[in-house]
């Protein structure tokens, strides 16, 4: 997101709400990462959200406390000692056998006990189904606001967490802030935040807190997981190169040149939100505010406008390829290379001249 | 069995313009729906209905106007419909249309039965919160099942039900107990055309309204702007990246060949990554 808050002021919105915190919410300090963990794996967008909250703990002159969640043993242990090499302070542990698989109930009363046993006044979760199931839930709790997607954090002159979103269907932008109630929530989808450098660090400070809570307890059982097939599985959010295609291939079938040229490449393939509200495409390729968050190295937009619900989920990419056959389309704001041609015949084209680049015979040429 | 359905009716994103000086919304003219995520809940709701027997009871809060997607509801078969209405909701954020929401599932429940299953889509398209749902379950003390994609199962005898739930790189086969709340994944059912006497009856029903006082809402504070612990300070169009696109010419050569050299001058190391990310290394 290239400075929101260089954008002037619109008439739209609500009318400033004055400052007014309650004296108990004053002892609230410090930020907290959710560290989203299932299954041995901590979800890249934990670490992500560090790098956003040392951002946040840094302005403030704050803690920075990763809170991770989950049975008792290695992995949670592991997670916790990980998150101080991507910035933490502090971390919090709630581990307990009736935490090993996510449920609602009993990960939502480990978070919202340990929030109102040490008081932050950020607390950050990835916007996952996990992370959005729990924040919902913690938040409606705890009686205190929630901003959903967040595309910015930033703290403002007075210490509030200024949380900015698309908004309208991904039309507008707003800046969203939790005046007078503590913590101020935020979630932030996988990729919309930069990675951070993983700096080797010792784990110091490390404080546990027990669940209290026991099977009996909780009325939901998990009977099983069903992984998904590797084959279903996409990897478009962390993918390297991604080749999308929108509403100008004018047809399902010229979907197929998209695939074409992402399996040349080695890319993963997505789409536009049009083409999946048609029906061209599966929900799990499409890229935007609704969709997927990626960061490539390449991205290659063929037929696609550009609307801002798929700006806001591409822009993080280090290169952007755009062809449209409209040369006043809104991709080329944004696209750093364009060609004004017909995604349809460019495409073949391309494909077959990225094979001939990248061949076995060219790469000894490079070799060489 | 007594199923909630909480919808609400949204603009047609696909439809919304801003201005181009004033960056606001331009809402004139623009079609309101049903918000298709809505549309899964309701769907699975008329099944386990018509599975079950019962009813199907549709709530939403809005203005006025959104009796029209209440009908509309009506039309697909929902039984009976539920609008609640009042200058007092505007402006709520999602913590103040929970308790909205859930203090008129209170009334419905009063009403009209209690609900075993409360539904609700696993979020609008212009909020995009995925938020309510959890919210109503957390207000009511209900059980929640989000990302429904599948429900496996309802026991209304044992007051069980065993649902899949998508989950991050797999899917959580879960049970639980009624009464709970579940939000649906899309495309997981498609909604049905509705019979002709469900239309004839829709276009006749009386919609139950109710203001915030009809609801059994006590504490006024608690709803819209009031009761919203967030505030939008600002909303504005983003800004345009300082520099546009540069153009590829290709007056003189293949399109493809141009593209390909523009884009392995812009960043020399990309070819190198090309070749090892198409060979797989």
């Amino acid at each position: 997101m290239s400075e929101p808050t260089k954008a002037p002021p619109a008439a739209a919105g609500r009318a400033a709400t004055k400052k007014e915190l309650p004296e108990h919410f004053k002892a609230y300090k410090h930020v907290w990462v959710f560290i989203e963990q299932e299954r041995g794996q901590v979800h890249p967008v934990s670490w992500e959200l560090m790098g956003a909250g040392r951002q946040l703990a840094d302005k403030l002159k704050v803690d920075l406390a990763a809170v991770v969640i989950g049975p008792p043993g290695e992995a949670v242990q592991h997670a916790a000692a990980e998150s101080f090499c991507y910035g933490a302070d502090l971390a919090y542990i709630v581990a307990d056998e009736v935490l090993a698989d996510y449920r609602n109930e009993a990960y939502t009363k480990a978070l919202t006990d340990t929030v109102n046993t040490f008081k932050p006044e950020i607390l950050l979760l990835g916007a996952t189904t996990l992370g959005r199931d729990l924040a919902g839930s913690v938040a409606t709790t705890l009686l205190t606001g929630l901003t959903a997607d967040c595309t910015a954090l930033d703290v403002d002159a007075d210490g509030s967490l200024a949380a900015t979103r698309p908004t309208f269907g991904g039309s507008l932008l707003c800046t969203i802030y939790t005046l007078n109630y503590r913590p101020q929530m935020a979630t932030v989808r996988p990729r919309v935040m930069p990675m951070p450098e993983r700096i080797e660090k010792r784990a110091t400070r490390i404080i546990e807190h027990k669940l209290g809570m026991v099977e009996e307890d909780i009325v939901t059982k998990v009977l099983s997981f069903i992984p998904d097939r590797d084959s279903a599985k996409s990897n478009l959010a962390y993918a390297d190169i991604v080749v999308a295609g929108g509403l100008g291939l004018g047809s399902p079938e010229n979907f197929q040149l998209v695939k074409g040229l992402a399996a040349v490449l080695g890319a993963e393939f997505g789409c536009s939100r049009p083409l999946v509200q048609k029906g061209w495409v599966t929900s799990d390729r499409q890229i935007g505010q609704t969709g997927k968050t990626i960061r490539p190295k390449l991205y290659i937009a063929a037929g696609i406008s550009g609307a801002i619900q798929h700006r806001v989920g591409v822009e993080g990419a280090d290169l952007i390829v755009a062809i449209n056959t409209d040369k006043n389309a809104p991709i080329f704001d944004f696209a750093h290379v364009g060609i004004v041609t017909d995604a349809i015949r460019l495409l073949p084209a391309l494909t077959e001249a990225f094979r001939a680049r990248l061949s076995p015979h060219s790469r000894d040429r490079i070799a060489s | 069995m007594h199923i909630v359905v909480c919808i609400k009716q949204v603009p047609d994103s696909a439809q919304i313009r801003v201005h181009p000086v004033t960056n606001t919304i331009m809402r004139q003219g623009v079609p309101t729906i049903i918000n298709p995520y809505d549309l899964f809940a309701l769907e699975a709701a008329l099944q386990l209905r018509d599975k079950f027997g019962g009813e199907v009871t549709v709530l939403t809060m809005g203005p006025p106007s959104a009796e029209d997607s209440l009908r509309r509801a009506l039309t697909y078969g929902a039984d009976r419909a539920v609008l609640l209405t009042d200058r007092f909701f505007a402006g709520a954020d999602t913590l103040a249309t929970t308790y909205a929401l859930a203090t008129a599932i209170r009334k419905i429940s009063d009403t009209f039965g209690a609900p075993d299953i409360v539904f609700t889509g696993k979020q609008t398209i212009d909020g995009d919160t995925a938020q309510v749902g959890p919210g109503i379950a957390k207000r009511l003390g209900l059980l929640q099942l989000t990302y429904v994609a599948k429900i496996n199962e309802v026991d209304p005898a044992a007051r069980t039900i065993e649902a899949e739930r998508r989950s991050e790189g797999g899917v959580q086969v879960l049970k639980t107990k009624l009464p709970c709340l579940v939000t649906m994944l899309e495309a997981t059912n498609e909604i049905r055309r509705g019979a002709m006497a469900d239309a004839l009856r829709a276009a006749r029903a009386q919609i139950v309204t109710w203001s915030a006082k009809d609801a059994g809402v006590e504490d006024i504070s608690k709803c819209g702007l009031k009761g919203s612990p967030t505030i939008v300070k600002r909303v504005f169009a983003p800004s345009p990246r300082a520099e546009k696109a540069t153009f590829v010419d290709f007056a003189n050569r293949p399109p493809a060949e141009a593209l390909i050299e523009e884009l392995f001058k812009r960043q020399p190391k990309l070819e190198a990554e090309l070749i090892s990310s198409a060979h797989g290394f």
